[in-house]
Order: structure tokens, then sequence, then C-alpha cells
């Protein structure tokens, strides 16, 4: 088969999977099952299309051939039941008249969508299954993509990915989305799946790069997907707006020696202003909704300070230190803690920074983290405490497992023994 | 990856029906549902454009209606896929809810992320 038509049938995968395997998963109530049942359908296409051409619709073409799959395997196995349940001919007979509508499965695609992120995403599972499993069935990525992505072995992650079918079948989860009161516990599972697929991309835990931004694609293209499918949710939006302004940034990250470079020293003209305006107009949906206090949209709201001011000087600390004060208590973490501090400082001077990151000496959570006495070490010298400072940069300095930060530590420890 | 697709079609003297409007519509609305369309755009008329050209170091404006042209620029959209096939196959189709006409296709630079520009 040429690699042309191959290719070809790659993108109409990636295009047509997630609805395809939603479609099938209401109509067999089984994700697994719906999978199999769809990938049956692309081995058809991959010996039918070299030959006859890709259809003019692909989709349908796709959901037709699962669909006789469907149908001979829902036959087989009701008369496998019957069988068991030594049933007559006629009770056979009569299930298959109230057998579900196969021409439903064409409408709507957008709640099978939903049912399926809902069920990738679901509690039962361990976050780790459910990133595997969202990124396979909504954002269509082979099992040894996403092993690449995360940098483990294949063999991992199809194991995982087994598993978590497996899990779902045995939990019997339905397919659905969660109405009442477990909806908004569901949702934010959701968020945090797409968040964390997000952030593994944008801040590679492990590899040499610095990003992998084909995994914050498929994150952005997911949280889009979710917040044309659930308009009214403001949380949504506020995700949507947190990694749409974050990915602008992500090619103003490194300097020509390929260091990182950080917020307040990249080069803003390298920011990506489409970007930052799809994030910019998610924030504002997100707001209108009444969602200003949510967990995602505070932080797209500080996000959006830094991608409004065009250079540094602009940046509007005092809200930013509102917007911190607010993160703080919707999630109080430590690290939330820090980067307060931070914004005080930014706003207010020094003191005032250090008067609240000095309690996070006390925090287990922090003693390893480089960046608390990075962070206070900056604060005393602005203060003239440089004999602390230096201290403190060689503290951060023995913590941070990044060769080049140290450097810097160092050499800024070094000129302050010097000054 | 992104692309950028430029719409080119026959121009006519009539706005768009209600149901071409309708079926453009439907299109955007489920593109964007699939998260594919980041940004699309659709022209007036070209009698309210111009083409300005620099040429032997003179700038020459023609305004429109750009009747000599057998097709002109409709519109445009910022599409992200994963592919080049992608992309193609997404604009296939575009234009089977748009009807007759052209696009070009063209794939964006973006500066690298691992590595400086």
């Amino acid at each position: 088969m040429s690699s042309e038509a191959h290719r070809a049938i790659e993108a109409v995968w990636r295009i047509e999977s997630a609805r395809l395997i939603g479609g099938l998963a209401r109509l067999v109530k089984d994700v697994g099952l719906a999978e199999d049942l769809a990938q049956d359908a692309l081995v058809a296409a991959l010996e039918r299309w070299p030959e006859s051409g890709v259809p003019d619709n692909p989709g349908a073409w796709l959901m037709a051939a699962a669909k006789h799959r469907a149908i001979d395997l829902l036959r087989r196995r009701k008369m496998l039941d019957a069988k068991h349940a030594g049933l007559t001919y006629e009770l056979a007979a009569e299930q298959e008249r109230t057998a579900p509508d196969l021409d439903l499965l064409d409408d709507d695609f957008g709640d099978d969508i939903l049912r399926l992120v809902f069920t990738t995403c679901h509690p039962v599972l361990s976050p780790e299954a459910r990133v595997a499993l969202t990124l396979r069935l909504l954002g269509g990525l082979t099992t040894d993509e996403i092993a690449r992505a995360f940098l483990v072995p294949e063999a991992t992650i199809a194991q995982r990915i087994v598993r978590a079918k497996r899990t779902l079948r045995e939990a019997h989860v339905p397919f659905e989305v969660p109405r009442g009161d477990d909806r908004a516990a569901r949702l934010s599972s959701v968020l945090a799946v797409i968040y964390l697929v997000f952030n593994e991309g944008y801040s590679a835990t492990a590899g040499d790069d610095w990003a992998r931004p084909a995994l914050c694609e498929d994150a952005v293209r997911l949280g889009r997907v979710l917040a044309e499918l659930m308009p009214q949710e403001p949380e949504v939006h506020g995700l949507v707006a947190l990694l749409e302004i974050q990915s602008s940034r992500l090619r103003a990250r490194l300097s020509p020696s390929g260091e990182p470079i950080l917020l307040l020293d990249q080069d803003r003209a390298r920011w990506d202003q489409l970007l930052i305006r799809r994030g910019l107009a998610a924030l504002e949906r997100a707001e209108s909704l009444g969602g200003a206090y949510g967990p995602y949209t505070v932080q797209a709201a500080i996000a959006a300070c830094h991608a409004r001011a065009t250079s540094p000087e602009e940046t509007d600390w005092t809200r930013i230190t509102a917007l911190y004060d607010a993160l703080a208590q919707l999630t109080p973490s430590p690290v939330v803690e820090l980067n307060r501090g931070v914004a005080y400082a930014m706003a207010f001077g020094p003191a005032a920074g250090l008067e609240i990151v000095d309690p996070l000496r006390d925090e287990p959570a922090m003693r390893e983290y480089y960046l608390l006495p990075a962070v206070r070490a900056d604060f005393l010298a602005k203060l003239g405490r440089s004999e602390e400072a230096r201290a403190e940069l060689e503290r951060a300095a023995g913590l941070t497992r990044n060769a080049r930060e140290r450097t810097l530590l160092i050499e800024r420890a070094e000129s302050l023994k010097r000054g | 990856m992104r692309f950028l697709s430029i719409y080119k079609t026959a121009e006519r003297n009539a706005p768009p029906t209600q149901e071409e409007m309708d079926r453009m519509g439907r299109y955007i609305e489920e593109s964007m549902k699939a998260g594919e369309l980041v940004s699309t755009e659709g022209c007036l008329p070209s009698a309210l454009g111009a083409r300005i050209r620099l040429a032997k170091g003179k700038v020459t404006v023609t305004d429109g209606p750009f009747t000599e042209a057998k097709e002109v620029v409709g519109g445009f959209a910022i599409l992200n896929a994963a592919s080049k096939e992608e992309a193609v196959e997404l604009v296939r189709r575009f234009l089977t809810f748009t009807g007759e006409g052209e696009c070009e296709l063209r794939q964006l630079y973006e500066a690298p992320v691992n590595s400086p520009a």
C-alpha cells in the first residue's frame, strides 16, 4: 500500500476516532468493546481505501462498517444469552425489536464525546490510567505515541489501557454524562486530566527536551472541544483560557544558549498573539458566566495580567496579588504561597514578599524545593542583607537538579561575596 | 502544526443566501467542536478592497473590484492539525460545505520550542 494513502487514512482516523468510539460505546455500553469495533472499521478502511480512494464522507463510512460489526456481535450475544436462559425464539426476536436504534448513532456526536470523556476520566481509574485512556480514545493517539510522550515503554501504556478498560467494565461505569450531585466533582476530574496532559508537555519532567509541544497541543485541543460542548461551564472556559495563554509563551522560553528564560525576561514579541486573543476571550466567557472565582479561571486571570502587559513594567502587580490572595483561599498550597510572595514583592517591595514566604521554611514539602531559598535570596539581596542572601543562594544551588540553574545560582552567590 | 487555508472562489454579485450562511455556520460549529479551527474570517466583496503593489521602487494601489480575476480570496482559516494530511482532509471537508473553489493550504512558521530560534 502506498504510504500516502496510509497517511491519509491516519489523518481521517485522528479526526473521526473519538466520535466513532463515542457513538459505538453508546450502542454497546462498553468503551473497550467500542474501541475494538472502531479498530475493526479502521482495518477495513486500510484494506479498501488504498484502492477505492478515501470516500467523500469517511466518517460515515467508518461508522457504517463498525455498525455492521456491532450488529453481528449483538445478534450473536443475544442468541447466546437466549440459549443460556433457555428462552424461546420469540423472546429473542422481541429483544431484537427493542434493540437500540442504530440510526441514532449519527446524531448528536457531541453528547457521545462528552460521555466518552467523562468515562475515560472516571475517578474509578488511577490518574495515570485516565490520562492514557483519554489520549488514546479522545486524542486519537496510538499507544506508541502516548508512550513516547511520557517516556515510558509502550508495553506499560498498552497494559495501562487494557487494565483501565477492564476496570470500567467491572465497575459497571455507565456511559453517561453525570447529572446531579457528583457532576461538579466529575467535571473537575476531567479538567484535571486535561491540565495534567498539558503540564506534562509544558514542563517536561523527564527527558532532554524542555517541553513537548505536541502534548500541549493535544491538551488544548481537548479543552477547546470541551468548551464547545459544555458552553455553560465557566471553569471549562477558565481552563481553556489558562492553557491558551500559557501556550502562547511556549516559543519564548529558551535563550539562544538553550537556557530557560523566566516570564519577565521573555521577548514578548515572540508570544503568540492569536493564542493570547483566544485565551482572553475564553477568560471573558468564564467570568461572564459567573466563574471569576473558579481555580482555573483565577489562574487564567493571573496569566492574562502578564499577557496584557506589553512590557514587564506595565504588569498590574496589585491585581496579581489580589488574584493570588483568592487562589490561596481556593487551593491553598506552599507553591501558591511562594508565588503570592513574589507577587507581593513586585507590588509592594521585598519586605512584603519576605513576610509571606518566611513561614514556608517550616513546610516539609518545601524543604527540598530550591525555588524557596532562591526567591528568599532575591528578597534579602534587595533588602541589603547580602550575607543571608548568599547563604540562601548556596542552599538553592545544592538543591536544584538542573546543572545550568546551579551554575547561575553559584555565580550570583559569588557576586554577592565580592559586592 | 498550524496551517493557513486561503479560500478562493469566483466572485458573485449577490450576498450569500440564508441556506449558504446556515451551512457555513454548521461547518464552523462542527470544526470548533472538533477543536481544529483556530480562527476564521470571511471577506466582504472585493469592491471594498484594493491591491497594493511595490515594484521598481514605486507603489501602485488598484482599487477593487478585481473583475479581471477568475477567482478572488473569499476568506481564510487557521487550522491546527497533527500532519499535512490531516490539514488537507479538513480543507476537503470545508470545500464540501462551501462549494466550488480552491483553497491554498500553507503550513505556518512556528518558532522551535526546544531549540532557540
